[in-house]
């Protein structure tokens, strides 16, 4: 077991800090957080921008125009933008973490000559439509129905949890081809234009107050067949291959943010005085805080060994769902303790005068969606019982 | 960075599970309760003989020794092992305590050729037959016999602060190695019982309630593992971050949660089983009680964490 950075990784970790140290100072100021067509904007500039310099697709594999980066690469990759301050992944999310590695597992070569550049450049914007209303956990049982007229197929019914979905360009969609046959085979995978006739895209608030998620409404929305990847009710198939695609990085820009929140909240809990004394000198709190540091400590560990398992099969297993069970568990705890250290003043998620509360009230309503988003905690701790300790899958 | 475990460390690993699962089977293990709850001179001397007091003086790493002694915990082998390790003495049985208000509990007083006890100030060694103590009738643990000491002697100091540290610091990574290691006994014989036991007609283990404290259980695992083999690549320098004290006491932390959380969840799965003395589980959670307490609590390791977060002693990730 190694933890140190080879030469080519140091060396490419060296060229990506130079790059964004004369990058970042030109940038422009973000724009307000529910302004979407200027998120939009800033978002792809700073895709274009990565684009430019080599650095787009970064996990990407060369032939398709990405980096051909691997894991730990990838792991500096976001390590070195997080620190720097450099744009999240924003609007460009869908396209090059999902709807684009599946484009390149399975689609046709027209379809990768068209898609995957422009998303790479930042030209076009994908979201995604899988869940349902109807269709949470338990996705396979969507009912989003695509009925074959001609050339084309004919959209009716519902998607939920859209992310970006009133900017985008394309939507990675499932629908029910065929509802007389088991649930995960009459599955078909399409990329869906937006802004077609009958289509409707409303916004869905969330409990932060913003809208980032949509509902997408679909009555008789004709999409080409030629829009298809893969054959016709193996979209379950071709969904799942996005799942190969990941490395265990996807929680690294988090993870570092965590813990910056986690140092912040020690100096904060210094910083406010109840009844004349420090929160600091809660030996309770001093100790829970300092469970909650240790443990971060342990899933950065427990990252770079996922990142490894990948980085030698290709795949990262088991570690993938007990990092996020983990990772979910501890921001819901270390959020419980910013709220206890703010006290009142976490009554407000901007920030009061000096004190940062926005950062830590944001951060505790974040955390709910955690044990939520992208399976839940509940259906991951079954995806463990069964797949890694092989307990009988009948419930 | 490869943070999976190479050929050698893997062989190593395998070699004494092997080892381990020839000479101290659990049957063996609970015979020890019988004698006493020492192991014998002979077992001790098989110990010896597979290199694990030596292993550092033979060319093996930090590493390689948590990994040792992951097996350890998991064989529940008992005796004053860490210590005889950290003295990296083959020839005699060396015990470790430190002092502590109103009482000071002496573990395998009767087996120890020597008593080293630890303090801030350094090391002192104390003759174990000048040890005057009760020796306590009825363990927590009956693998750690323990004897009560009101007036431990001061004993001849025989190494500094900073050994006396490094001594520290060593023991709470190789019992968090061994608290890892009780984890996963303690999941392998929940799962084993979960798929057997059948109850309302079906194996217990299909339930999602029982799966879910499965899971919880692997969980706490995987995430103390990941802890304690960093801690070990750390103190053997092939780790970008330096900070010992902070690997040791996030791999203790976690681990000694750990253990206990995995090993109470195993008497859980295991009903009214569970609370029997024939069962296993019990003397798993008995040892996690037992290891927790050595070199530092998990308490008192993260209250440090906290203080030294705030003095800018410890600062978390990068590589």
């Amino acid at each position: 077991m190694d933890l140190q950075l080879t030469d080519a990784e140091r060396s490419f970790r060296d060229d990506l800090r130079a790059w964004l140290a004369g990058v970042i100072p030109g940038l422009v100021g973000e724009p307000h957080r529910n302004d979407w067509p200027a998120r939009r904007e800033y978002d792809t500039a700073w895709q274009r921008t990565l684009f430019e310099a080599g650095y787009a697709g970064i996990n990407w594999p060369c032939e398709f125009g990405g980096r051909g980066a691997t894991p730990t690469e990838h792991l500096i990759f976001l390590e070195e933008t997080e620190h720097a301050r450099a744009p999240y992944v924003g609007h460009n999310f869908v396209g090059l973490l999902h709807a684009g590695p599946t484009l390149i597992a399975e689609a046709s070569a027209e379809q990768k000559a068209f898609h995957l550049p422009a998303i790479l450049r930042g030209d076009h914007i994908w979201c995604q439509g899988f869940s349902e209303p109807g269709a949470g956990s338990d996705l396979a049982s969507l009912s989003c129905r695509a009925m074959r007229d001609g050339d084309d197929y004919v959209i009716t019914g519902q998607k939920i949890w859209t992310s970006f979905g009133h900017t985008a360009d394309y939507c990675e969609m499932l629908v029910r081809t065929d509802p007389d046959v088991p649930k995960h085979r009459g599955i078909t995978w399409l990329i869906v234009p937006m802004g077609l006739a009958g289509m409707d895209v409303r916004p869905l608030r969330t409990m932060e107050g913003s809208t980032e998620f949509c509902e997408v409404f679909f009555d008789e929305v004709r999409v080409p067949v030629a829009n298809r990847v893969g054959a016709e009710n193996d979209g379950w198939r071709v969904a799942m291959v996005t799942l190969s695609f990941e490395r265990g990085t996807a929680f690294v820009s988090e993870m570092l943010q965590s813990m910056e929140l986690a140092r912040d909240l020690a100096a904060l809990a210094k910083r406010i005085t109840r009844n004349g004394v420090s929160a600091w000198d809660d030996a309770g709190l001093r100790r829970d805080i300092g469970r909650a540091c240790a443990e971060l400590d342990a899933l950065w560990a427990l990252t770079k060994r996922n990142i490894s398992q990948a980085q030698r099969t290709g795949l990262v297993g088991p570690g993938g769902n007990v990092f996020k069970l983990a990772y979910a568990e501890l921001r819901q705890r270390l959020g419980d303790l910013a709220m206890h250290v703010l006290d009142r003043a976490s009554l407000s998620i901007d920030d009061i005068g000096e004190l940062p509360t926005h950062a830590h009230v944001k951060g505790r309503i974040h955390a709910l969606s955690l044990g939520i988003a992208a399976g839940t905690s509940q259906v991951q701790r079954n995806i463990v019982a069964e797949r890694i300790l092989g307990l009988p899958k009948d419930r | 960075m490869d943070f999976e475990l190479n050929d050698d460390e893997r062989a190593l690993q395998d070699g004494l599970r092997a080892f381990l699962q020839g000479r101290f089977p659990i049957d063996v293990v609970r015979s020890i309760e019988d004698a006493g709850g020492s192991p014998s001179r002979a077992q001790w001397a098989a110990l010896a003989e597979v290199g694990v007091f030596s292993l550092r003086q033979d060319g093996f790493g930090c590493t390689d020794a948590v990994l040792a002694f992951e097996e350890l915990g998991r064989a529940l082998v008992p005796g004053p092992i860490v210590a005889t390790h950290l003295a990296a003495d083959a020839t005699r049985i060396v015990g470790i305590v430190e002092p502590s208000q109103p009482v000071t509990m002496v573990e395998h007083l009767s087996m120890l050729d020597a008593l080293i006890v630890l303090r801030d100030e350094g090391l002192f060694a104390v003759s174990p037959s000048s040890v005057l103590g009760t020796t306590v009738e009825r363990p927590l643990d009956a693998l750690t016999p323990v004897t009560a000491v009101f007036e431990l002697p001061d004993g001849e100091q025989i190494a500094g602060p900073e050994v006396a540290q490094t001594w520290r610091l060593d023991g709470m990574v190789l019992t968090a190695a061994m608290q890892l290691g009780l984890c996963l006994a303690s999941i392998e014989l929940a799962r084993e019982y979960a798929m057997q036991r059948e109850q309302f007609g079906r194996p217990i283990g299909s339930f999602q309630a029982i799966k879910h404290l499965l899971a919880d259980m692997l969980t706490r695992a995987e995430v103390a593992r990941a802890a304690v083999y960093a801690a070990g690549v750390t103190f053997d320098g092939r780790a970008d971050r330096t900070d010992e004290q902070q690997a040791a006491r996030t791999a203790k932390i976690m681990a000694g949660d750990a253990a206990l959380f995995c090993a109470k969840t195993c008497i859980q799965i295991h009903g009214g089983m569970g609370f029997t003395w024939e069962v296993d589980a019990q003397r798993y959670w008995k040892r996690a009680c037992v290891l927790d307490t050595h070199f530092g609590n998990s308490d008192h390791h993260a209250s440090a964490f906290a203080d030294a977060l705030s003095t800018g002693g410890h600062t978390n990730g990068h590589l």
